[in-house]
């Protein structure tokens, strides 16, 4: 059974682009919706809070790994971490990866995160209860609302 | 602003499921296959077409059994096991969960940088 995710997009626009919106905390914050404390930086914890409508009150925290420029960009975090309740830190964290690579139109954008075997049963229920509460669906709303000229998405 | 967390000790969470670890063996893996028609079988039954001994067979299934893959029933003086679809179905839920919200930011860094 294959336990990561890999998720593949085609950007128009150079990779030199890309990177920047990957790894100036500013711009990651812009589409990510999170607001940075700081800069990223290797072997460091980035720390900020969502800034998406109604997950305002959820810190984000992630540790950055590799930055490879116009390469690899990566971190581990613990994946939709989303109920303040419950401390995650003593769960191992999943890895995300992002790598670029240059095409003939502008940028192949594959992100891969691993690691999920060691994730409790108990986040696939929490998972649920998410995609239940909307999470989803809102960002659904959004990308509606905002996309026009976006298409073009390889899952 | 500030929150206070809770913090839990790991002996108070649900215990974490080693559904990967307990596929990521060829045998228990076509244990699982061949239970996954929903039969119900023994172990007599599942050590046939295998060239390990029955208690090498039944130690596979308690792993199995461990990670909440399969169930074992009694049937009079057998054990019969048979295929809980429950977890493999949660772990794949959670991970199309993950991609699709994934797929998200990505749409949103594709608006953002094609701008």
């Amino acid at each position: 059974m294959n336990n990561r995710i890999e998720n593949r997009i085609e950007l128009k626009a150079p990779v030199s682009r890309v990177w920047r919106a990957l790894t100036d905390h500013r711009e990651f914050g812009e589409w990510f919706r999170v607001k940075l404390e700081g800069p990223f930086t290797p072997g460091e914890i980035a720390r900020g809070r969502i800034t998406y409508p109604g997950y305002e009150h959820l810190k984000w925290e992630v540790a950055i790994k590799e930055m490879i420029p116009e390469k690899l960009f990566s971190f581990t975090w613990h994946p939709y971490a989303v109920d303040p309740e419950i401390d995650y830190s003593d769960e191992t964290p999943t890895l995300v990866e992002f790598r670029l690579e240059e095409t003939a139109t502008g940028t192949l954008l594959v992100l891969t995160e691993s690691g999920f075997d060691k994730i409790p049963s108990r986040r696939c229920l929490e998972a649920f209860r998410m995609n239940e509460g909307g999470w989803t669906e809102q960002m659904k709303n959004i990308e509606n609302h905002v996309t026009q000229k976006s298409s073009q998405n390889c899952g | 602003m500030s929150r206070k967390n809770h913090h839990r000790t790991a002996a108070r969470r649900p215990a974490q499921a080693p559904i990967f670890a307990a596929l990521g063996d060829q045998t228990r893996l076509s244990l699982v296959t061949k239970l996954s028609d929903g039969q119900a079988r023994s172990i007599t039954q599942l050590a046939d077409g295998y060239k390990l001994t029955r208690q090498a067979i039944t130690k596979h299934l308690r792993v199995l059994e461990k990670a909440g893959l399969v169930r074992s029933i009694h049937s009079g003086r057998e054990s019969l096991f048979d295929f809980d679809p429950k977890p493999v179905k949660e772990i794949k839920d959670y991970l199309n969960f993950v991609s699709e919200q994934w797929e998200q930011s990505l749409q949103q860094l594709k608006l953002f940088v094609e701008e």
